[in-house]
């Protein structure tokens, strides 16, 4: 049984390896093209600058943005551990009401209605909104 | 029993190859081909052959869903597409793909070398590897996970990494924009998608997708309308494409963050665009809409790609038809809009699965019939919600800088003056 199990992921690794295989295989080849002379390679200066509209670039890499990004980060932290929490309640939940009848459903919709409330906070606070 | 005889290729190819295999014994495999004691070189054998099987398939598909998608645009648009190279213009792709691979390959000066390179080859990997958890029909799979999808969440995410990774390596103005609107919409969408599958879940209390189409005696679709739409629209958002393609909007960003990639490095992430889709296609269609499963005389795997194809059709059609949406637009409705409908959809099926554990068939009907009014009631309410406020064009003040074209004939004392 256990065998089986990580034949699985044997089986896996090796689709792992593949998929890596063939996108390396093309750049690789596309490489070689440059070789036998069927890829050009001239490059001058200008071609080498970043694309920006056609006009120089005045400065590197820009290092200032929206600081709105950092609250959909936050949140997104928040709700995705709620997420980790409720993906194995879900695959054992037709069991477990079976078993323990409405408490199950009972406990998760207390953890629910947590979470709800956070949400509504943040909705109240105005994380949710972009200006 | 071991899962991978189940596989029907699988056990043809590796039962003549290893020798004294009970199991192959067992199903009545006769002599084979290796000595004793090489079972592991020819499950690697096998695998490899499998696979390779595999990949190239999706690479086909993938050539062919460019030209199916070409073609259905230009009969969206009223015009013929693509005709040339082949019948009905169906090497066009295959042309596509041997002129990238020779294109000059210019990196822009200050870009970060390594992850320049590593970007385009980590985005295909992730959505390749998708493929590997799919059944495509009975028997007809690479590996049967019992975590398929948790392991089809935890990979896809993978490729928003490479996005980012691509846009910040460039080290191109317009391509970081592109890369920060691809962290926020990734993972805004990310958590409505993950949250829309618990109801699935529920239902067939397994995370194996070989599990997940068994058990749908009815298909998800209608027993889950809302888990369905949210992981519809959350994973058109997670492939990036109309209305969600905010991360390479050309009117914005030029090409996003494609901008700097040239050859064949802007090849590997055009074919990850349309991987994606094959691959959100396949999965939605595993998920929701009862995979290989459908009625007798038809091969199992023809009906999984009969249902993968109007998906993809259906994708195709909200491409031509939407226009795109602006950045808060779409957070809004990630946030507030397909979050909101998961909470509904969990607490209704949480209550339903208490009501029957482990339905029979007549009770996923009656889940169905239970669904689908909550589902448009719960849509209209969202709707009230979020509200639709149409963008007011403020004429006085904004005129006089920039005059908006009106119906309405020129004031007649701007015209004397002149």
């Amino acid at each position: 049984m256990l065998e089986d199990y990580f034949r699985q992921y044997g089986l896996l690794f090796l689709f792992a390896v593949i998929a890596v295989t063939v996108p390396v295989g093309m750049l690789a080849l596309s490489y070689a093209a440059s070789f036998v002379r069927i890829r050009p390679t001239r490059q001058t200066p200008v071609k080498r600058t970043a694309y920006e509209g056609g006009m120089p670039p005045f400065s590197p890499k820009p290092s200032r943005f929206n600081f709105r990004y950092y609250y959909y980060a936050l949140l997104f932290v928040v709700f995705d551990v709620e997420t980790v929490f409720l993906y194995p309640w879900a695959v054992r939940y037709g069991l477990l009401s079976k078993q323990f009848g409405i408490f199950a459903l009972a406990a998760v919709m207390l953890f629910l209605a947590v979470v709800t409330l956070a949400y509504a906070y943040a909705w109240r606070k105005k994380a949710l909104e972009w200006t | 029993m071991d899962t991978f005889l189940e596989n029907s290729l699988f056990r043809n190819i590796y039962c003549n190859l290893a020798s004294a295999s009970e199991n192959c014994a067992a199903r009545g495999y006769g002599d084979a081909l290796l000595p004793d004691g090489l079972q592991w070189l020819a499950f690697t054998l096998t695998g490899v052959a499998i696979i390779g099987l595999v990949v190239n398939a999706i690479l086909m598909g993938v050539l062919g869903f460019i030209w199916f998608e070409r073609r259905v645009f230009a009969r969206f648009q009223n015009r013929v597409g693509p005709n040339r190279w082949g019948p009905f213009g169906l090497l066009t792709p295959v042309a596509d793909a041997i002129k990238t691979m020779f294109k000059e390959d210019v990196a822009p000066e200050d870009s970060d070398r390594f992850l320049y390179n590593l970007a385009p080859v980590l985005m295909v990997v992730p959505l390749l590897v998708v493929f590997a958890v799919i059944p495509f029909g009975i028997g007809t799979f690479v590996a049967d996970l019992n975590v398929g999808i948790l392991f089809i969440l935890a990979v896809t995410t993978m490729s928003g990494l490479a996005i980012v990774m691509a846009a910040w390596a460039s080290g191109n103005r317009l391509s970081i924009f592109s890369g920060l609107r691809a962290v926020a919409l990734l993972i805004s969408y990310e958590i409505p998608m993950a949250l829309s599958i618990l109801g699935v879940l529920m239902i067939s209390g397994s995370l194996a997708l070989g599990r997940i189409v068994e058990s749908q005696n009815v298909p998800f679709i209608l027993v889950q309308p809302m888990g369905f739409l949210v992981f519809f629209l959350a994973s058109l958002a997670e492939m990036n494409r109309t209305p969600f393609d905010l991360t390479e909007a050309e009117s914005e960003l030029a090409a996003g963050y494609l901008n700097d990639y040239s050859s064949m490095k802007f090849g590997l992430f055009f074919l990850a665009e349309f991987m994606a889709a094959l691959a959100g296609a396949a999965v939605i269609t595993t998920l929701f809409l009862s995979g290989w499963r459908g009625w007798e005389p038809v091969p199992s795997q023809v009906w999984f790609f009969l249902k993968m194809g109007g998906v993809l059709f259906v994708i195709i059609w909200i491409r031509f038809t939407w226009p795109r949406l602006r950045i808060d637009q779409m957070l809004a409705f990630a946030w507030k809009g397909l979050f909101e409908l998961t909470l509904v959809n969990l607490t209704l099926a949480a209550i339903l699965i208490a009501v029957w554990p482990q339905p029979t068939t007549t009770q996923l009907w009656m889940m169905a019939a239970i669904n689908w009014p909550v589902f448009f009631a719960s849509i209209w309410i969202i709707g009230k919600v979020m509200g639709v406020r149409p963008h007011q064009i403020d004429r006085t003040a904004m005129g006089a800088l920039y005059p908006v074209a009106t119906d309405e004939p020129a004031p007649a004392s701007e015209a004397s003056e002149q």
